[in-house]
């Protein structure tokens, strides 16, 4: 019975022990890492706001849940480390691409960070009455005056503000490389662009640089070509009509944006394969390739963080232009999206810290390391002269819309998500994929 | 150290300690009753731990997902049958629920058939710790990575680039493709891709489970076949198989019941795009993207449902496994 | 090191020589075959993390295998440098270790009862616990959360306890249907003739049952600690919005992609970081994968 005998007990210990050795070396041998950023270090610490000056919030904290990581998430933490250091309080942030699951959860079970990213208008309607009013909590006056106002009408529910950007983007620009294709003055018009493109046929080997794969969320890059369309073509009120569920998606004026998109397709680098394929973050980089392979590329102003972008000199290796109007009635329209917050806990330090977040110092911060617009307009320590126009582009725009998709309900901005990345592969499939989009668009809007 | 780690240490000890404290004293609580009754209550006891984490975790949140099946979205409203006929009826669903017979079908196929062979094999050899944890690595990658890994796998470039996939190269050298992989619908090629990733991650889970099993075998059985003149294929299908067929069970149904809740592979590969949803992911999206309660809860309990044939089926095997002891 | 190996025979060695020499080397060379084709993804991502990410995008992974002057460390340099790593890693380990051990045990008590125990619908309620994997976890957050973890239950979330708690549950059914398999296969003979010697069921599971069970138990030990190790969801929605200092590593690496996809290159690295713990545990637990252990205990 000498197997019997053996206590089962001592092995668990041996494990035990093994997990107890690898903690102390771990323990031992890391190394915390204060990552130091270049922009922190220079940047003056931001005035005082009312709230930051009176609170001292000495070793309380707030709990904040956002879909920001990486270099997102650094920037947010240098954000708010002039406000940690004024009030004495701390910030938990936490990253997370579950947004939807965890805030979901957290608004039904009532178990909520104090402040957190929202993933979009929709849901954030949907929560309003878990969110606190932010008009006790802001200086609106001030808000409002700084900010672009339809981003503060986009933070409203029922005449509460419960929503404000942290960070916003601007979509639609037209991306090229001044060496593959000199351009001396802008195109203003789609046919300008056009004659662009035809001019540089020899310089690249399509016009068009196009990728829509984003993992789970593929197709929202042809989403944003779809929109930016159907705003210059038809304008802001067919626009906000389409996404409010009001015409339908086989009216010839979504059909029309369609059609052309798949245009666009057509001339674009490696055929609809490669479109459908290729991940959005790296569509724009045979820009850079030797040989060319295409003239233009239609990103948001966020592309500059991302791909082959990142590693490129701004004005020297890329520059862009504004998407240029179709139909000359709409121009000066605009196309924007940005990150709503929002706060959950009514603490004195949430207060305080979703005061500090908006404010012109706070939001210099982020502006100044890259990679974000800001929708405050006194915001303006961008780091170099092209995201300084994009933003000009936001705050200066006549006519400006929200991203569409982003303000659809979310059953239909994932069936336009999946309907389009269809489309991009099956053009003959047009109809039964408008159609399609219809019976969807009945049944989500309806609840 | 960090007294975290004393806490958890303190409860790796402590509560194993408890638990078999608890087990000992059942036998105290059931002295005084009459040894002729203490087989009625002892059971109880035993599972008196188990069946109170699952009705607390499981159980009672899933009575709440059967009330709420019944529901609207807004959970105001009874609706009766409607979040079941929607969705038995909505294209998008009923092509989910096609990709998951796939699933349910080709996963264990894939799962079971390698990983029986595979701990049939290296079972003959001096190198089997090294040869399973090869295959049994996969499993211990994260899904996030997992998606990474298999990014580069399928890999597409434009006809003519270099190109940067695995596949796509391999195809290269035989002179075909390139191949935008995951999206080819034809003969749900993707979904048949998709359930590779997932085999390629399972099948290590299946090896071991099996592999345990063989150990557990009486090598003088095995022997006595092979002294009394049998070739090793009839060892095998004889005696090896017949004897593992309860383990051979308990892999296949659970991973039949995974392939049922797939959900992060296509979630992180394709999202359902190009005709590869499944209904749990679909179940996921309702409920967390979506809003609607109601049909989430339908999707939840109608995967309940589609389990009662393989339940049944061991419910039979339960009992045949105790008829030959 | 085991009283097992030397109380069972070792018929591999016996058998070998048997086998004609052209079967042998098919038998090599399938599962050599077997074991490249189940690496090559994961070779792939492991030489693209010792690569810059733009590398990365411009060619394929075997371009760089001999090429050394493409390798760098830079990617797992950055992950081990993110803030808050090394406090993650603890949490994992403190979260896992735990969760681990408790539905182990607290399954072998119900699969002891399932198998070797009478009681009326004992095989119903056995597949009706093994049903209950089906249950999507996410079908469960909400209850769990508002009336058990909440404010209005036991206001333990954020805790490791609830993390603990929760995954106790998740692992339980699967636990249960393993280990019950197992333990209905043991011979009935020693549970018989140890009852005539007057064991009590606890002697004849703590001496018998348990010890014998040790392949599955460390299988299942190993599961169970890998799931609980890579998961995230689970930890995140119990933990993550009161107090995220208890988040694992899963949470961490998750974050080192922006909320646009830009970072991704580092998940390679980070991959390998966070497997190195679940396969110290894999070999320190494949030794309990042996033959003999329930045939040397009859005999013995």
């Amino acid at each position: 019975m000498n197997t019997v005998e053996r206590s089962p007990w001592w092995r668990a210990g041996i494990l035990l022990a093994a997990v107890a050795l690898v903690v102390a070396a771990c323990g031992a041998g890391a190394t915390p890492s204060p990552s130091p950023s270049p922009g922190a270090s220079t940047a003056p610490p931001p005035s005082p706001g009312e709230s930051m000056a009176t609170d001292d919030l000495t070793g309380q904290e707030v709990t904040v849940i956002g879909a920001w990581g990486g270099s997102e998430q650094e920037a947010f933490l240098e954000m708010v480390k002039p406000w940690e250091e004024e009030t004495g309080a701390t910030v938990k942030y936490t990253g997370t691409r579950d947004l939807n699951t965890v805030l979901t959860t957290g608004v039904a079970s009532g178990v909520l960070p104090d402040l957190a990213g929202l993933p979009g208008p929709g849901q954030m309607a949907q929560w309003a009455s878990s969110l606190v009013d932010l008009g006790g909590v802001l200086d609106v006056a001030t808000y409002e005056s700084e900010t672009a106002a339809p981003l503060v009408e986009l933070g409203m529910v029922d005449g509460k503000l419960v929503g404000v950007f942290i960070k916003s983007a601007v979509k639609g620009l037209i991306w090229y490389n001044p060496s593959v294709t000199p351009i001396s003055s802008p195109p203003t018009t789609w046919d300008d662009l056009q004659a662009v493109i035809d001019e540089n046929a020899a310089g690249a080997q399509a016009g068009w640089c196009l990728g829509i794969e984003s993992g789970a969320a593929t197709g929202w890059a042809a989403t944003d070509w779809v929109e930016d369309l159907v705003l210059r073509q038809s304008g802001p009120d067919v626009y906000n009509q389409w996404w409010a569920g009001e015409i339908k998606w086989t009216s010839p004026e979504i059909r029309q944006a369609f059609e052309a998109y798949g245009e666009i397709v057509s001339d674009s680098y490696g055929g609809p394969d490669a479109v459908a394929t290729t991940n959005f973050e790296v569509a724009g980089d045979p820009l850079f390739a030797s040989p060319p392979g295409c003239s233009v590329f239609h990103q948001a102003s966020f592309i500059t963080g991302l791909g082959g972008f990142k590693e490129a000199t701004a004005g020297t290796d890329y520059d862009f232009f504004p998407f240029p109007d179709i139909n000359s009635q709409y121009s000066g329209a605009v196309e924007g999206a940005g990150d709503l917050f929002g706060m959950f806990h009514d603490t004195p330090a949430a207060r305080s810290l979703m005061a500090y977040l908006v404010t012109a110092a706070a939001q210099d911060i982020w502006v100044e390391i890259g990679g974000a617009l800001s929708a405050n307009k006194n915001a303006t320590s961008y780091p170099d002269d092209i995201s300084r126009r994009s933003a000009e582009i936001l705050t200066n725009s006549e006519i400006f819309v929200f991203d569409a998709s982003d303000l659809m309900p979310s059953a239909m901005n994932a069936a336009f998500w999946a309907g389009i990345t269809r489309y991009t592969q099956n053009p003959d499939q047009l109809d039964s994929i408008l159609t399609e989009l219809d019976g969807i668009q009945a049944d989500a809007y309806s609840q | 150290m960090d007294e975290r780690v004393l806490l958890m240490i303190a409860v790796c000890i402590a509560v194993p300690a408890a638990l078999i404290g608890y087990i000992i004293l059942t036998e105290m609580v059931l002295r005084p009753i009459p040894d002729r009754l203490k087989p009625k209550f002892r059971p109880w006891l035993w599972l008196a731990p188990a069946l109170l984490f699952l009705l607390i975790f499981l159980v009672y949140p899933t009575i709440g997902t059967l009330i709420r099946s019944f529901q609207d979205q807004t959970g105001l409203e009874l609706v009766g049958l409607d979040n079941y006929v929607w969705f038995f009826t909505t294209p998008s669903t009923v092509a989910a629920l096609k990709n998951n017979v796939i699933w349910i079908v080709a996963l264990p196929l894939m799962c079971v058939g390698l990983g029986l062979a595979i701990a049939v094999l290296v079972d003959r050899v001096r190198y089997e710790s090294a040869a399973k944890s090869m295959i049994f690595l996969p499993l211990a990658i994260s899904m996030v990575a997992a998606s990474v890994i298999w990014r580069f796998m399928f890999e597409y470039q434009p006809t003519g680039e270099a190109q940067t996939g695995t596949l796509n190269a391999v195809a290269g050298v035989v002179g075909a493709g390139p191949f935008p992989w995951l999206t080819i619908e034809s003969f749900s090629f993707n979904t048949i891709l998709l359930v590779v990733v997932m085999g390629w991650m399972w099948t290590g889970f299946c090896m071991i489970i099996l592999s345990a099993a063989l150990k557990g075998i009486n090598p003088e059985l095995l022997e006595a076949a092979r002294v009394d003149g049998a070739t090793e294929w009839q060892v095998f299908r004889r005696i090896t198989f017949p004897l593992l067929l309860p383990t051979i069970t308990v892999v296949a149904t659970t991973i039949v019941i995974i392939a049922l809740k797939t959900f992060d592979i296509v979630y992180v590969m394709t999202n359902g795009l190009y005709d590869t949803e499944v209904i749990a992911n679909r179940m996921i999206k309702e409920m967390f993207t979506n809003g609607n309660f109601g049909r989430a809860s339908a999707i939840a309990m109608i995967l309940l449902l589609a389990i009662i044939p393989i339940m049944a089926l061991n419910i039979r095997r339960f009992q045949a496994q105790e008829a030959i002891r | 090191m085991t009283a097992q190996a030397t109380t069972a025979p070792v018929p591999a060695k016996a058998t070998r020589a048997r086998r004609p020499r052209l079967s042998r080397l098919a038998l090599h060379l399938s599962i050599l075959g077997l074991i490249v084709l189940w690496l090559i993804p994961t070779i792939g991502l492991l030489v693209n993390s010792i690569r810059p990410s733009a590398a990365v995008t411009e060619s394929g992974w075997w371009t760089a295998i001999f090429e050394p002057s493409q390798w760098t460390l830079e990617n797992y340099q950055t992950v081990l440098g993110q803030s808050g790593i090394a406090e993650a890693f603890v949490n994992s380990i403190i979260i896992s270790v735990p969760a681990t051990v408790i539905p182990v045990l607290i399954a072998a008590f119900a699969a002891y009862a399932f198998a070797w125990m009478e009681f009326p619908f004992r095989n119903a309620l056995a597949v009706a616990v093994v049903a209950l994997l089906v249950v999507p976890l996410q079908t469960t957050f909400i209850p769990v959360l508002r009336d058990i973890f909440g404010p209005n239950g036991l206001g333990i979330a954020g805790s490791f306890l609830a993390v603990w708690l929760a995954h106790t549950a998740y692992g339980l059914p699967f636990a249960v249907f393993l280990l019950r398999n197992y333990m209905a296969e043991l011979p009935r003979e020693i549970f018989e003739s140890a009852a005539i010697d007057g064991a009590s069921p606890v002697t004849s599971f703590l001496r018998l049952a348990l010890p014998m069970s040790v392949p599955a138990i460390a299988a299942l030990a190993i599961f169970q600690f890998l799931f609980v190790w890579n998961d995230l969801l689970v930890a995140f929605v119990y933990i993550g919005a009161v107090r995220p200092e208890n988040l694992p590593l899963t949470v961490v690496i998750a974050n080192l992609v922006n909320s646009l996809g830009g970072g991704w290159q580092l998940l390679g690295a980070a991959a390998f970081i966070s497997m190195a713990l679940p396969l110290i545990v894999f070999f320190a637990l494949q030794r309990y994968f042996v033959r003999g252990i329930v045939g040397g205990s009859v005999k013995g």
